[in-house]
């Protein structure tokens, strides 16, 4: 099967989205872009027919994790800052990226050689409901799950108490250089 | 063993012992030093007596003793020494210690003012013990290291007031000279010993004078000029008693000897020391006795053969061969008689004169051995001892009298003064001479009765009778200048001739006498003129033991019966005829003598002798001994000094640049090693820790503390990573 | 072209966008939006594989891609709190002046 016209339009939006958010200049409209970029990819989840995972994605990447970042960016805007966006060797970083994405085209190429092999395509998506994931949550991945629940609630603690203010400390003064 | 024998060893140790023993006393200790020198003397003495009587005791065949110890080892091979007796050792020892022993008695009269006299009897005794250790050395090794301790102790006394500059010059050139001639000797007996394998005299049939060796010798060649090595090795032999005995050319340092006090000059030049070198012939007579040509081991020879000249060889006729050693030792002795006599006539010290005509006579003892054997050479050896110890005696006490002077000129009319001491020396003069029954006369005839009869040649026996006529002008003369004539005395504050014998100017008896002698010359002391009249009587009744009448002396040597010929024998032609001759002889000596200095009569100190107002040239060229020193001092010290000269260059520059080259280049190693331990060594290491920083400093740049720096590897190695697997994967 | 080698290289692309983002913006926050970017494109790879793979019924891609994005969520969280805490010692979130650890 050849690559049909939906699958390009939303790569398409992936991708500009995400090069969008890695090289504007401002960080809030990075994060914008970036936005774009995770509703392109929710899209592709869904056209995948991965549907709950497309939502999923939606609602914690696009709602919560961009969100987030804005906030970020607020609180650590400092107006004094009008700096490079980039930093002093950026062309290593797009080199290494470039060899990086070339040596896994590569590698992709390599396995997709022959033509007709294992990775044949299935006619139709399979029918996923959301009810086989819960069961498999439960059944299946109870232990994983019980896990992410423990490390969400360690992240969420971990990431208030690190980001409360610091009481004013003398021997915490001393080690800013 | 006899035990006797087996003890002679005690004859030269125990004056060595004293001399030892002496050395430990303090200078002030004299009469402890004059006791013990004199003591061990008389011991030895006393000794010598017996062992003498036990070889006169003894049949003639077996009169040769010996005993024999091993000294030293060598992987197997051992070396022996040993002593001996035999009749020939048994006089020379009674001769020896006899005269020592009046000597050293003399001695402490003549050496009573000066401060040294310790000293000077520790080495007197030295000297004692060394000479007779010589005596009964039954091994060459023994005898020359004895030998060399004679020519120490020689160096020692001659420079005894080392203080006055000619005598320590005189002791240097005795030592010298004599160093010379024992170069022979030591070439000689290192031949001897390789030749025949042993240096013992006498080993029961292995000895070196013993039958085998000596045909063995005989007929081996030397291998220069046609000698054979008997022949070769006896003439090295005599080249050390030609040192030693003072022959010409090695005789210059006898006439300097006399620097040395009185006593010394009587014991050691007169009658002892230059003796030696006469006895060493003697000893290794039976190498000399032998023809220079090959001997057949069948045909017997003798133990001393006398101017056999014939010689029978195996399976062939009679031929003559000639016996060159005895032939050598015959001219050098004739030559030095004569040699020696033409210079007394010249001289004015009165000890000089002595000691030429010690030298003269000297050469006629070598020349006695040469045509007569050890008979007639050492029975002249034994006369001359005694009556020439008288003189130099004699004249010691001249010199006490005339309170330290030396020279002729200034004596005169002593006879008047001091008539004991005229009396024996005119004994003694009358012997040295050879006036008619006196002891000289026997032994001087017996070597000119010998000399008439050699088949070589008759020069020898006209140079010794003309010897013989110089000999009793000469000592006329003396005689004349010293005893008759006027009283010549220096005038008060003239220096005389020995500044440290005048510092003695009174005897034992007359302390009442202390003003200047330079008028009153007076006798000496009992204690100097007693050994005088013993000499004395020696010197007239010694001669009677070796007439032709009774031989008994030459007879003892020679190992044979003596015959009582009877006085017969003085009438035998031969015998006769050379009496007359030498009776002659004599006489027209004393007569000249008379003419010249008697008769006028000399007054005055400073007129000129007559002999020099008769034909200058002749008195000066005689009075500087022919010029010898002079030659000497022109070609071979020279020579020496430029050897001297040469050796210092080549120490100087040569070895020392060498070892400075050596030492410079060890500075130079060791500057170079400082060098690579500073570049390259330093260098290395210091490279070495620079590249190890280099290398820190390069990995701390990829330490940049930012993150990104560390994505950006990780990101890369990442790559690298899947780059390999693809390779490998596809490869 | 085979889709499923378009989705992969569409995911290896984003993943590449990504890291250049990563490794050259200097603003702290971006760096983690990129690694963000890095992870959604991994989970892209899961599901297209999960969509194309063998055994769709065992939904272990759509498994997969839960767990990745509760993770991310967390690790977005914490890492912005760290930022924001970093921020106050040293008043930037410019990553090149974060060297304190430079050897």
């Amino acid at each position: 099967m050849s690559l049909d016209a939906t699958f390009l339009i939303l790569a398409a939006i992936s991708v500009a989205g995400s090069a969008a958010a890695m090289g504007l200049r401002n960080a809030v409209h990075c994060v914008l872009a970036l936005t774009a970029g995770f509703a392109g990819i929710a899209g592709l989840y869904l056209y995948l027919g991965a549907q709950f995972v497309g939502f999923t994605q939606i609602m914690v990447y696009v709602g919560a994790v961009a969100i987030l970042a804005v906030f970020a960016i607020m609180m650590t805007h400092h107006p004094g800052q009008a700096e490079e966006p980039f930093s002093r060797y950026w062309l290593w970083g797009a080199v290494i990226a470039a060899a990086v994405f070339l040596t896994l085209a590569r590698a992709v190429r390599l396995a997709f050689e022959p033509a007709g092999s294992v990775l044949a395509v299935p006619p139709q998506a399979p029918d996923l409901t959301v009810q086989q994931i819960g069961e498999a949550l439960m059944h299946r991945y109870v232990l994983p799950l019980e896990i992410i629940g423990l490390l969400l609630t360690a992240a969420l603690i971990g990431a208030v108490i690190i980001a409360m203010d610091a009481k004013e400390d003398p021997a915490m003064e001393d080690a800013v250089e | 063993m006899n035990s006797l024998v087996a003890h002679l060893w005690l004859i030269p140790a125990l004056p060595i012992l004293a001399a030892g023993l002496i050395a430990l006393l303090p200078q002030r200790a004299r009469i402890a030093a004059a006791g013990l020198a004199i003591g061990s003397l008389a011991i030895s003495f006393v000794y010598a007596i017996a062992a003498f009587a036990h070889t006169l005791s003894l049949p003639a065949a077996q009169r040769l003793e010996f005993v024999n110890v091993p000294w030293l080892t060598f992987g197997d091979q051992v070396l022996r020494i040993g002593w001996m007796l035999d009749p020939l050792t048994g006089v020379m020892l009674v001769m020896v210690t006899l005269v020592g022993l009046l000597i050293f008695i003399y001695s402490t009269g003549y050496m009573a003012e000066d401060e040294n006299f310790t000293r000077f009897f520790c080495f007197l005794a030295l000297f004692a013990g060394a000479m007779l250790a010589v005596l009964i050395a039954n091994s060459l090794l023994l005898l020359f290291m004895a030998w060399e301790v004679v020519g120490l102790t020689s160096y020692l006394l001659i420079g005894f007031w080392y203080h006055n500059p000619a005598a320590a010059a005189a002791a240097k050139k005795a030592f010298l000279v004599t160093r010379i001639g024992d170069l022979g000797l030591l070439i000689g007996m290192v031949w001897l010993y390789a030749q025949a394998g042993t240096l013992l005299f006498y080993d029961s049939g292995a000895g070196a004078l013993e039958l085998s060796s000596r045909v063995h010798l005989a007929s081996m060649q030397a291998g220069i000029l046609g000698l054979s090595a008997a022949s070769a090795i006896s003439i090295l032999i005599f080249c050390g008693a030609a040192g030693k005995s003072g022959q010409v050319p090695l005789h210059v340092w006898l006439p300097d000897a006399m620097e040395g006090p009185t006593p010394v000059s009587a014991l050691i030049h007169a009658a002892t020391m230059v003796a030696a070198g006469v006895f060493l012939m003697g000893r290794v007579f039976p190498l000399l006795d032998l023809p220079n040509a090959p001997l057949d081991h069948a045909i017997p020879l003798g133990h001393y053969v006398t101017t056999m000249m014939r010689v029978q060889l195996i399976n062939g006729p009679i031929q003559t061969a000639p016996f060159i050693a005895l032939e050598v030792l015959t001219w050098v002795g004739a030559i030095t008689a004569l040699f020696a006599a033409t210079i007394a006539v010249a001289q004015f010290d009165i000890k000089r004169i002595l000691a030429y005509s010690t030298v003269s006579q000297l050469g006629y003892m070598m020349m006695g051995l040469g045509v007569g054997g050890p008979a007639v050479g050492i029975f002249h050896l034994i006369t001359h001892a005694f009556f020439k110890a008288l003189l130099f005696l004699g004249a010691g006490s001249v010199i006490h009298g005339c309170a330290g002077e030396q020279d002729i000129r200034r004596m005169g009319g002593l006879r008047k003064f001091m008539p004991v001491t005229f009396a024996a020396y005119s004994a003694g003069m009358l012997a040295l001479c050879g006036f008619p029954l006196f002891a000289g006369f026997w032994s001087k005839d017996a070597i000119l009765d010998a000399a008439h009869m050699w088949e070589p040649s008759h020069i020898p026996f006209w140079l010794g009778t003309l010897g013989a006529l110089l000999t009793a002008f000469y000592m006329t003369r003396q005689m004349a200048y010293v005893f008759f004539g006027t009283l010549r005395p220096a005038a008060p504050g003239h220096p005389s001739h020995h500044p440290a014998e005048t510092e003695k100017p009174i005897a034992f008896e007359d302390v009442a006498e202390q003003e200047p002698h330079t008028h009153h010359p007076h006798e000496s002391p009992a204690v100097m003129t007693v050994p005088l009249v013993i000499l004395a009587a020696f010197a007239v009744l010694l001669g009677f033991l070796g007439t032709p009448a009774w031989p008994w002396f030459q007879s003892f040597l020679n190992g044979t019966a003596p015959e009582a010929n009877g006085l017969h024998a003085l009438l035998e032609p031969a015998v006769l005829t050379v009496m007359l001759t030498s009776t002659a002889v004599v006489i027209l000596g004393l007569f000249f003598g008379w003419w010249l200095y008697v008769r006028t009569q000399i007054t005055s100190a400073d007129a000129p002798d007559i002999l020099d107002r008769k034909s200058p040239a002749a008195f000066t060229f005689l009075g500087h001994a022919w010029y010898v020193n002079e030659l000497y001092a022109a070609t071979l010290v020279r020579l020496n000094s430029a050897f001297a000269t040469l050796s210092d260059f080549l120490d100087r520059y040569v070895f020392g640049g060498i070892v400075q080259l050596v030492s410079w280049s060890a500075l130079g190693v060791a500057y170079l090693d400082r060098l690579f331990d500073t570049a390259v060594i330093n260098g290395g290491f210091d490279a070495g820790t620079h590249t190890a920083r280099f290398g820190g400093w390069l990995t701390t740049r990829f330490q940049t503390g930012r993150p990104q720096t560390y994505l950006r590897f990780i990101a890369l190695v990442l790559v690298g990573l899947v780059l390999y697997l693809l390779w490998g994967a596809h490869a | 072209m085979n889709p499923l080698e378009g989705y992969v290289l569409l995911s290896s692309l984003l993943f590449a966008i990504g890291l250049a983002g990563a490794l050259t913006r200097r603003n702290a926050i971006l760096v983690l939006i990129g690694i963000e970017l890095m992870l959604n494109a991994a989970n892209l790879n899961f599901i297209a594989f999960w969509r194309y793979g063998p055994r769709p019924a065992a939904l272990t891609g759509v498994m997969f891609s839960i767990f990745s994005i509760a993770v991310a969520a967390a690790e977005a969280a914490v890492g912005l709190a760290l930022i924001l805490a970093a921020y106050r010692h040293v008043r930037t979130t410019n990553l090149d002046r974060m060297n304190h650890l430079k050897g």
